[in-house]
């Protein structure tokens, strides 16, 4: 194709200047470049177009400039409530990998070991046949589907109802367990409904922002910018208690470091503080929070087949009190390495009454062996303090990804939920079936397997098909070491739908062609409950095709026609409206979807036409019904949870044999595993591979300079990657830090496949290695 | 034909100065960060030797404190 010299030269400056503003990012936390959005878009007529972001959870108003069918712009929405106009490096470039060379444009076969281009409809024909001959042969539980955070809301839709309401298994699970299911389980037990009851609002009226092992500065920049800008502002604080020296440390008033595991004891010796100092809200816990204890001691869901079920038991206020005395600062600070002096300015911060607090966590709590206990912890302070359900004053957890709230969690992707509810619940499974227009007993009663334990059952051959959508677990699981080889076994069927290569398509059977975010129509659920729709802005190359459109493909093949009546040029709208009878009400009602396309974006519960932005708040919230100031309605006695939660040690912990922490997680510049970014060049060229992280004290004691390979090892498996000492973070001593979106450094085949018995939720953020030269 | 993109930081309170000094430069754009007191500049001369003095016009200036290079293209003319 010609291309003009000045088009290439202004295409040359174009990304002269991206890869400042990118450098700038890594090294001024919140940084953003609004106006040069604006100014370097192509002149000419383009046709702006709404979205979402297709990245992380922030969920980011976009508008996508196209040109004769193409996307050659992307810039901020002004008229999101979320970002104001403002992006963050990832969501500025992101158009750019879609014309990526190797992108995945037609359905490919492993025909005699060799991967042949098939017609669609006949991959879609080997699928369906697949599947149906794998439950005549073998049950219906032998087949499984595994999802995405990233999945639209219609694609959760149709893959829930195909496995639950047609096939009639509970055999689907989505990466949001890898990432949210700690929060989740944290709500339900805690206050029996699941999402944040505040909303990014709340930034504008909080004195405090306490950030709980969150390096907000690089994972959701947009949301720290405005913490950045209320900081310049007001002179609020932000509070960064981490077990890393991170970009979000840097830019915080406070960094206070900890021992990995132990801020289960640091949280309960802020409540201890709260308590002994007369800082309890006595009123609002008497009228609005009940006391309980679980089951302790619980396990890691080390061994296949591992069960778990809480026993919650009431207890008193003094009973709490008495638990409470082991979590004294000057008994925690000999744990956690945190200083009493902290831990009574963090349990200060709380405890005084003018002023209002947010915390703020994302992976550091939940993928976190006790995930669910720390983020009881965590309600159990502001519920003491009753600071909570109010602008500026509230417990926030933050979402990893685009519709991690959306799909995984609304919709209901995990082996347990439905649209509405769970399927342990009759009444749910009543819902579902009249909705679906299914026999109630087609819907199974009982959850399956969780996402660990559904790669176990690959690799012990109990799953004998299994279809993946917009997810790359062969990178993005704990502990691959063993589940690439489960994968790879002849056992199993493994069809992948993606827009990329990745080393999951690598061990595929079929590989479908699936659209980019723009290239279909879709709606995305962000971490503040707001729904986004956008429509389709382009057209995908070759046969890329939704993986909605694909998933209703199959289910028609397979003789489930009748459940899936949707139009492909419509399909998105009909689905969206069937999903939307599951939330009729107060409590959860979502907006009709000519309010989304005009929107730009909407709050659930969304109640005679408009958002609710503090749920349990009788000022903000028209489901409170118990004539109080606060209701929370998700338990039936409309009381929250205070629960009493003990520490617990890590699943592993470093010893003689392996004496170093590992802690894995994510950069600015990559999504996740990298199938995208890491084919957008300025982002790549700015992190073209991973690295291990060292405390400068360890690197020196090792022998170890900056950039020399060096083998991570753990009982699972190693990796070998160049060390970093005091570049981009900063580890504790005794500890190492790897992130993990470089699909050539698998650092996952080292981590560990313990995860938190409540949520199921694998711990990414503790395992023990020893390191070597490599 | 280089084009070169640099971290331009401002003398303290002097961002708005810079901008400007760095606006009337020929063959130089300047993009602003909303939130912090930092620069990016881009180049486009014509050769070698143009690019170096523009870039010793831009260190000259009062209201800098640091240049620092971050990428740069050399693209042949006929491209």
């Amino acid at each position: 194709m010609y291309t003009s010299l000045t088009n290439r030269r202004s295409f040359i400056k174009k990304m002269a200047a991206a890869a400042a503003m990118t450098a700038a990012a890594t090294m001024f936390p919140g940084i953003v470049f609004a106006k040069e959005q604006e100014a370097g878009i192509p002149s000419g007529n383009l046709d702006w177009k709404k979205g979402p972001c297709r990245f992380c959870g922030v969920g980011c108003g976009i508008l996508v400039g196209v040109e004769n069918g193409k996307a050659v712009a992307v810039k901020g929405d002004p008229n999101s409530s979320v970002n104001k106009g403002l992006l963050c490096v990832k969501g500025y470039h992101q158009t750019m990998c879609i014309q990526a060379k190797d992108r995945l444009e037609h359905a490919l076969v492993k025909k005699n070991g060799t991967y042949v281009k098939t017609p669609l409809n006949e991959a879609l024909d080997l699928v369906a046949s697949k599947m149906k001959e794998t439950i005549e042969k073998h049950g219906k539980d032998s087949v499984a589907m595994y999802t995405s955070g990233q999945s639209t809301i219609p694609e959760g839709y149709v893959a829930s109802k195909l496995m639950k309401g047609a096939i009639g298994t509970n055999n689907l699970d989505c990466n949001a367990r890898l990432c949210m299911a700690s929060a989740v389980a944290g709500f339900l037990t805690t206050f029996g409904a699941d999402e944040p009851m505040g909303c990014y609002e709340d930034f504008d009226y909080a004195d405090y922002y306490v950030t709980w092992g969150n390096n907000m500065a690089e994972m959701h920049p947009v949301l720290f910018s405005r913490m950045l800008e209320q900081k310049n502002k007001r002179g609020s604080k932000i509070i960064d208690f981490a077990t890393r020296t991170s970009r979000s440390s840097a830019a915080s008033d406070k960094s206070i470091l900890f021992e990995p595991q132990t801020d289960l004891a640091v949280g309960n010796a802020i409540c201890y503080e709260i308590i002994k100092n007369g800082w309890v809200n006595k009123t609002f816990v008497e009228k609005h929070c009940n006391l309980s204890k679980g089951l302790t001691n619980m396990g890691y869901g080390l061994e296949d087949n591992y069960s778990f079920t809480d026993k919650p038991e009431k207890i008193n206020f003094e009973e709490y009190k008495a638990f409470l005395e082991d979590y004294t600062p000057e008994k925690v600070a000999k744990i956690s390495r945190v200083s009493v002096k902290d831990i009574k300015y963090l349990a200060s911060i709380f405890g005084d009454p003018n002023k209002k607090v947010m915390s703020l966590w994302c992976m550091g709590v939940n993928q976190h062996t006790r995930g669910t206990w720390m983020n009881n912890i965590i309600y159990n302070i502001h519920l003491l303090t009753g600071k909570i359900s109010q602008p500026g004053n509230g417990p926030f957890s933050l979402t990893g990804q685009p519709s991690a709230c959306g799909t995984a969690r609304e919709v209901g992707t995990f082996t347990h939920k439905l649209p509405k509810g769970v399927v342990m619940n009759p009444e749910h499974r009543e819902l579902a079936a009249k909705i679906w227009k299914v026999p109630v007993e087609r819907i199974p009663a009982k959850p399956t397997y969780h996402t660990t334990e559904m790669f176990r059952a690959v690799d012990r051959g109990d799953i004998k098909f299994i279809w993946t959508q917009v997810v790359n677990p062969l990178v993005s699981l704990p502990r691959t070491s063993r589940f690439r080889p489960g994968m790879e076994k002849d056992s199993c069927f493994v069809v992948v739908s993606d827009v990329f290569p990745t080393p999951t398509t690598d061990v595929a059977d079929v590989i479908l062609p699936a659209s980019w975010h723009i290239e279909k129509s879709g709606l995305y659920g962000n971490s503040e409950r707001r729904t986004q729709h956008w429509d389709k802005m382009i057209e995908g190359p070759g046969e890329t095709t939704p993986d909605a459109w694909m998933t209703i493909q199959v289910a028609k093949r397979m003789g489930y026609g009748d459940l899936f009546p949707y139009s492909e040029e419509n399909h998105v709208e009909e689905i969206y409206n069937e999903y939307r009878q599951f939330h009729e009400g107060k409590k959860h009602g979502m907006a009709p979807l000519e309010v989304l396309k005009k929107e730009s974006g909407v709050i659930w519960p969304y109640v005679d036409g408009k958002s609710t932005q503090w749920r349990f708040n009788a000022k903000f919230d028209p489901a409170c019904s118990n004539g109080e100031d606060f209701h929370f309605y998700g338990k039936p006695d409309g009381k929250a949870v205070i629960w009493q939660r003990p520490y617990e040690p890590a699943a592993e912990s470093p010893d003689e044999e392996y004496p170093f922490w590992l802690n894995t997680g994510r950069v600015i510049e990559h999504w996740h595993t990298g199938s995208m970014t890491r084919r957008i060049s300025v982002l790549h060229k700015a992190m073209p591979h991973s690295y291990v992280e060292f405390h400068p004290k360890d690197a020196k004691a090792l022998g170890i300079r900056n950039g020399e390979k060096v083998k991570v090892s753990s009982r699972r498996g190693s990796c070998v990657l160049p060390a970093s000492i005091n570049e981009r973070g900063l580890p504790t001593q005794g500890q190492v830090f790897v992130p993990f979106f470089d699909e050539n450094m698998l650092i996952n085949d080292v981590t560990l496949d313990a995860f938190c018995p409540i949520s199921k939720e694998p711990d990414f953020k503790k395992c023990a290695v020893k390191i070597e030269k490599a | 034909m280089p084009i070169i993109s640099y971290l331009a930081h401002p003398q303290d309170g002097k961002k708005e100065s810079l901008i400007n000094e760095i606006s009337q430069l020929s063959n130089c754009e300047v993009i602003p960060a909303e939130n912090k007191d930092l620069l990016i500049v881009v180049t486009d001369t014509n050769n070698k030797e143009e690019d170096e003095q523009l870039k010793e016009k831009i260190e000259a200036l009062d209201s800098l404190k640091l240049l620092a290079m971050v990428s740069g293209f050399d693209t042949p003319k006929n491209n």
